[in-house]
């Protein structure tokens, strides 16, 4: 995901420094979302050089405010308009895993993908623990609902592995 | 913290010898007070069977189920459907409220029978609707009100009395993920206060609210996984 259009969205409330954006990009993503001032600065000077903000004055501290331009809300507005398509794929490893795992001889099949749904799980347990927390604020327990969602979804794809791998002879296997 | 249900080599075999099938081959498993455990597993990996043994409604054809204290096999069939009515609350996906009674009227069915008389058997329900957020429909009919609606009754009626023990069978199963998650929030807050809750579940989501996650097999509890998601 962009945090440049992360950083758009925060400014068309209104200009802005970088150690506030910061802070106000943490809270609305929750700490699920780590960013690094460096990260801020380094965004926000491509933006500026593509004409999407534009620096503001200096304030007693020496920080320097940020403001959207026509062109930055324009962008922002086509960001939202946008649907977006699944280029990356971050499960592949597991992915390939369990293929390599299918046609290795002498691997455990059913091993790899039970130890696989035990941290998984664990995984979904800390993210649900997250979620209990008080005084989370709507945003953030909806980015940690994504985060169960996908891994939800790689559990569900292990219980499936299990119960093909339990009817179907081994395959591929001198 | 006290145990309130232990299983202990808990086996369960439907007829003998050779056709013999193993539903549950020796689990040993406990919950104690304040504590979420949920059983996931495959269809016929015995979770219900682990569920109907807990709650006495099934009895084990050989190790040993403790509630509370009380050797569920030791009990007369009379002593042992008391123990089920007072100590043990259940939670089904068909969430068996009787259509013809208001919510009030099922969730103060059970203390009735337990003996209480009709107005503080009333007030306790009341009591325990307005704890899962469902006071304010206590008097409709269960057709009256949402599916999560009817899930809070069955919950509280699961919790009304002296109740410790809540075993849920796929209590989220109609329902949308947000009021899932609601009914699961629900049964958190119920263990927090102190019961103890088992829960079977085939969605992942949803057991992930619990502190143990325990993954049956072929009627035998996974030991490998157990030991990563105890945590």
């Amino acid at each position: 995901m962009s945090i440049r259009h992360g950083l758009l969205a925060l400014l068309s409330a209104g200009p802005r420094h970088g150690y506030q954006l910061r802070a106000e990009f943490v809270a609305s993503t929750g700490a699920s979302w780590p960013l690094n001032i460096g990260q801020v600065y380094t965004t926000l000077s491509r933006l500026e050089r593509d004409g999407l903000v534009v620096q503001g004055e200096e304030d007693a501290q020496g920080r320097v405010s940020y403001a959207i331009t026509d062109d930055g809300r324009a962008e922002l507005e086509r960001w939202f308009r946008t649907p977006l398509v699944p280029a990356d794929r971050p499960r592949d490893e597991l992915v390939i895993k369990l293929a390599m795992a299918m046609t290795t001889p002498g691997v455990d099949v059913a091993a790899v993908v039970q130890a696989q749904r035990a941290a998984t799980m664990a995984v979904m347990q800390d993210l649900t623990r997250a979620k209990r927390a008080e005084g989370i604020t709507t945003a953030h327990r909806l980015v940690l609902d994504s985060m169960i969602f996908r891994t939800e979804a790689e559990q569900r794809w292990l219980d499936h592995c299990e119960a093909v791998l339990a009817a179907t002879p081994q395959e591929g296997r001198a | 913290m006290s145990v309130v249900v232990e299983l202990a080599e808990a086996a369960r075999a439907y007829g003998e010898g050779e056709g013999a099938v193993h539903a549950l081959k020796g689990v040993s498993l406990s919950v104690a007070a304040g504590e979420l455990v949920a059983v996931m597993g495959p269809s016929g990996s015995g979770k219900s069977t682990l569920l109907n043994l807990a709650g006495g409604l099934d009895r084990p054809t050989s190790g040993r189920v403790t509630v509370e204290g009380a050797d569920l096999g030791a009990l007369a069939p009379k002593a042992l459907a008391a123990l089920r009515r007072r100590r043990v609350g259940y939670v089904f996906q068909e969430v068996n409220l009787i259509p013809s009674l208001s919510l009030l009227e099922n969730v103060a069915l059970p203390r009735e029978l337990d003996g209480v008389r009709a107005g503080r058997a009333r007030e306790e329900a009341r009591a325990a609707l307005a704890e899962v957020g469902a006071g304010h429909v206590a008097e409709r009919l269960p057709e009256e009100v949402s599916g999560g609606q009817r899930q809070r009754a069955a919950i509280a009626r699961a919790l009304v009395g002296e109740r410790r023990l809540v075993l849920a069978d796929e209590p989220t199963g109609a329902l949308d993920t947000h009021t899932g998650d609601q009914i699961l929030g629900l049964l958190r807050a119920r263990c927090d206060a102190g019961a103890a809750v088992l829960l079977v579940t085939h969605e992942p989501r949803y057991a992930a609210w619990a502190d143990r996650v325990v993954f049956l097999r072929d009627g035998a509890v996974d030991t490998a996984a157990a030991a990563v998601s105890a945590r």
